[in-house]
């Protein structure tokens, strides 16, 4: 469905609510679910004590596809589902991205990063009460590995050589190249451990559910594709993570994850009570949902935000001053709030605030299209009659590409068209299937690119701009390449970190991209439901705490 | 009877063949194949090795022709491959989705040939030419009115606003009222339009005039004469209705949060899934065979002159301008039975 602009005043209001909802939210992220006096309307926070044995159904966009937890679904609303079913050794902590003991109590590297020793919590079972041990571990990232690029999991496991049971309670993960993300990447769903039975199963025959068995706190009861996965509690679950709020076993009895591709459709079983919670809430959306009274939860994502970035193998993108230029003629403020509410955050640099290792980079996004103009002459452009500007015959007409993933990206895109127009730079906005797109990418055959990506570790810099990986933007820029490789080399966080900062301000500085706008998830509830949280990587976290009247 | 339809049955493996062969080549032509798409945005990690073994795996390194004659060879035995997201087979896949398709197709078929026919009957045999006028300028609305539109109108005000039925799911027969509603829509509305036209046209046929002089009433001179000549062109289009009811199913399925052949459809295509797309093709066009096959057998008990009179030239029941604008669909309406045979 295309956005539906605001009107201004819409706009204000939904800019009032937002913040209102925000405030609500993160009430409800911080504090127990007790009463909660400060909070004036019906939240998860002010709804008195939790209630046992309830049912949720809980509506996401899209049908998981495959519910085995490594399997390639259909991103977070698979992810919503399997992170149900299966634990992890880690737990990244929503409140400051830091990993906190999960079924594993330590675990440490050795100085290069290549070799991980974890130390198992005991008395851990699998649903079908097999014991989870450093043999299961070891089984299951080998299973992984085997598994290829059919597994989520594989991109963890670049360098993998092997993992060693030292006793039933230790393992150590043994890389070929340093590794620092690899703890972090322990915390995620695709990560999380099956019993020896699912294992021994094809992996293509794991994506109905049929044996999936893990340790969570739910059991898959059944997946009907297109329709709905049905979840039901396990009795014993009592490993959650020790920092999170709900450890033990969860409240609610079952859980259905309802799938209804419209968003209208949704919103509106939402407020008419068919479900209690939603997944998907477009941003069109919030302004009805707060007028309906309903609680929204809400989680900037952590990962890259959207932006432009440079191929910088076109003519356009290997001018620094051309980049230069159109970093300065764009108005990143502007585009959100005309594009979006202020739910959505200005962006900081090139990771989102919520991102581990962030650095606040925001001095150097400076937006002044005057300079843009006198950059552009100092490097030899010169307006044309029509207003753009040319060098040596040719014009400044980058070619813009990018697509509907996200609803208002069309307004965003056009936007920074106008902006850059006013400058005297003439985008050629291109847009296409997500097949033509990633092709597009593949071949180089644009000069910006819009888009996001999601991902709790600052090694997402890496994945996307080191010219070792997907490498679909081409920076020649050996101090940032030095400063992606060297922060995978380091385990510990502050040294970690100090290395991302830098890359991150070489990426601003060097104009390699232009940080926009940050993405927001919100989730949708009913005045009955309560407790539901996001965690670290803004998907949905366990349903532990969650519980309905 | 024999030869006629030995030479529809051929005709029909034909049309199969050719679905087959053309969504194959449309596929392969589109960029990008299915593991470099899959891979494309979050997990961008993936070694180069670790693709070509995937596509190994999928055969999608071979040469076109070579993946051409061993993806037919499986097809011509009943395997259609698996997914290539989930890597489940695309027979089960399919068989699953077929029966919710199947449940609202069918009631809204049945909704529409009611509410369709009767509308055209009405309207035509009707002496207020203002109720005539009136029931004739329903259909073009119907096929006008955006069933997605609809759809959600619908939903809006028979699930969220009076809880008459469920908004989600296949959850028995209350939710499948509100999505065949929205499916005979358009249907019906072709239905009145062909029916209606067809009518009216019957109805200034010399022969109507000798029966009504002969005696017959009005009521049976419409139902008995007129009708049954005037349902062959309607037949035929509802040879195309049900192709349409199939496409409609993509839309009526997301709106209405149903599982189904239309909902495997748009998820496949948007994942580029290549080997389910062919099979819902695959599937559709065995439908749409089976369909006219069967119009095809009909035909001669309604109007045997199609087969005995079959390389004369013989005058068609009704004109063939009695076609809708509207039908998107081959143009068999246009060929008056028995015409060109």
């Amino acid at each position: 469905m295309s956005v539906r602009p605001l009107s201004s005043r819409a706009l204000r209001v939904a800019i009032g609510l937002t913040a209102l909802g925000l405030a609500l939210s993160a009430c409800s992220s911080s504090e127990t679910p007790a009463a909660d006096p400060s909070s004036s309307t019906s939240s998860s926070a002010d709804a008195g004590t939790p209630v046992d044995g309830g049912d949720l159904t809980f509506a996401i966009g899209n049908d998981p596809i495959s519910v085995n937890p490594a399997g390639i679904g259909s991103g977070n609303d698979t992810l919503y589902v399997t992170r149900q079913i299966v634990d992890s050794l880690t737990w990244q902590d929503p409140s400051d991205g830091s990993l906190k003991p999960w079924l594993a109590t330590t675990w440490e590297a050795n100085a290069d990063q290549t070799e991980f020793t974890f130390t198992l919590r005991d008395g851990v079972t699998f649903s079908d009460g097999t014991p989870f041990t450093a043999a299961s571990v070891k089984a299951n990232f080998d299973d992984a590995v085997a598994a290829g690029a059919k597994s989520s999991a594989a991109a963890s496991f670049i360098g993998y050589k092997e993992t060693t049971v030292v006793d039933d309670h230790t393992v150590k993960v043994t890389f070929s190249t340093p590794n620092a993300a690899f703890p972090q990447a322990t915390s995620s769903v695709a990560l999380g451990f099956l019993a020896d039975s699912t294992l021994k199963l094809p992996f293509d025959d794991r994506a109905s559910g049929t044996g999936v068995i893990g340790t969570g706190p739910f059991v898959l009861d059944h997946y009907t594709k297109d329709t709905e996965t049905v979840l039901t509690a396990s009795d014993g679950y009592a490993w959650g993570p020790a920092d999170r709020k709900g450890a033990g076993a969860p409240h609610l009895a079952k859980v259905t994850f309802q799938v209804a591709p419209e968003a209208s459709v949704r919103t509106g079983s939402l407020t008419s009570g068919q479900v209690q919670a939603i997944g998907g809430v477009q941003p069109t959306d919030i302004e009805t949902l707060q007028g309906a009274g309903l609680e929204l939860v809400s989680r900037a994502n952590p990962g890259i935000p959207f932006g432009l970035t440079f191929n910088e193998s076109s003519d356009i993108g290997k001018d620094p001053a051309v980049r230069e230029a159109i970093s300065l003629a764009v108005n990143p403020t502007e585009i959100r709030d005309t594009a979006l509410s202020e739910g959505f955050k200005v962006a900081v640099g090139p990771l989102a605030s919520t991102t581990p290792g962030v650095a606040d980079e925001s001095s150097h996004l400076v937006t002044d299209p005057a300079k843009a103009a006198n950059v552009l002459e100092a490097d030899g452009w010169a307006k044309g009659s029509d207003g753009i500007y040319a060098k040596g015959g040719k014009k400044l007409a980058p070619t813009l590409a990018w697509i509907t993933n996200f609803s208002p990206n069309q307004t965003s895109v056009e936007l920074i068209q106008s902006e850059l127009k006013a400058v005297g730079i003439d985008v050629q906005l291109w847009s296409g299937a997500v097949p033509d797109f990633q092709a597009k990418l593949a071949d180089g055959s644009f000069d910006l690119v819009w888009g996001n990506l999601s991902r709790a570790d600052g090694d997402v810099l890496r994945t996307q701009y080191s010219t070792t990986a997907t490498n679909f933007y081409r920076i020649d820029d050996p101090t940032l390449e030095d400063l992606l490789t060297k922060q995978l080399a380091t385990g510990d966080v502050t040294e970690r970190n100090a290395l991302l900062a830098q890359a991150q301000e070489r990426l601003v500085t060097q104009h390699h991209v232009i940080p926009v706008h940050e993405l927001t998830t919100y989730l949708g509830l009913s005045k009955k439901a309560h407790g539901i949280e996001l965690g670290a990587d803004s998907r949905l976290d366990q349903l532990t705490t969650a519980w309905v009247d | 009877m024999t030869r006629y339809l030995a030479r529809r049955l051929l005709l029909a493996l034909g049309v199969l063949w050719a679905a087959y062969t053309v969504t194959f080549l449309i596929l392969f032509a589109l960029p990008g194949d299915p593991v470099s798409i899959m891979y494309g945005g979050d997990s961008s990690d993936i070694t180069p090795e670790q693709l070509d073994a995937l596509r190994a795996q999928y055969g999608l390194d071979q040469p076109l022709p070579v993946q051409y004659v061993t993806q037919l060879g499986h097809a011509l035995q009943g395997d259609l491959g698996n997914s290539v997201v989930n890597g489940q087979p695309v027979t089960r896949l399919i068989a699953d989705a077929l029966p919710p398709t199947a449940q609202i197709a069918g009631s809204a078929l049945v909704l529409a040939i009611l509410v369709g026919g009767g509308l055209a009957v009405v309207a035509t045999a009707t002496r207020s030419r203002r109720l005539s006028g009136f029931l004739l300028s329903l259909p073009p609305l119907g096929v006008a009115i955006p069933s997605f539109w609809f759809g959600l109108t619908l939903v809006q005000w028979f699930s969220f606003e009076i809880p008459l039925f469920p908004a989600l799911g296949n959850q028995g027969f209350a939710s499948v009222v509100l999505p065949a509603i929205t499916l005979a829509l358009p249907t019906s509305a072709l239905i009145a339009q062909m029916l209606s036209r067809s009518l009216l046209h019957t109805l200034r046929e010399p022969y109507v005039d000798t029966a009504l002089a002969k005696g017959a009433g009005r009521t049976r001179v419409h139902l008995r004469h007129a009708l049954r000549n005037a349902a062959l062109p309607a037949l035929t289009v509802t040879g195309l209705v049900i192709g349409g009811l199939l496409s409609g199913a993509v839309v009526t399925e997301t709106v209405f949060s149903r599982a189904g052949l239309g909902r495997l459809t748009a998820t496949s295509v948007a994942a580029q899934d290549i080997p389910v797309v062919q099979g819902v093709v695959l599937v559709a066009a065995t439908v749409y065979v089976l369909v006219n096959l069967l119009i095809d057998i009909i035909y001669p008990l309604l109007d045997p002159r199609i087969v005995t009179g079959a390389r004369r030239r013989v005058a068609p029941p009704t004109t063939p301008t009695a076609r809708p604008a509207s039908v998107p669909a081959p143009d068999r309406v246009a060929v008056p039975a028995g015409g060109s045979r």
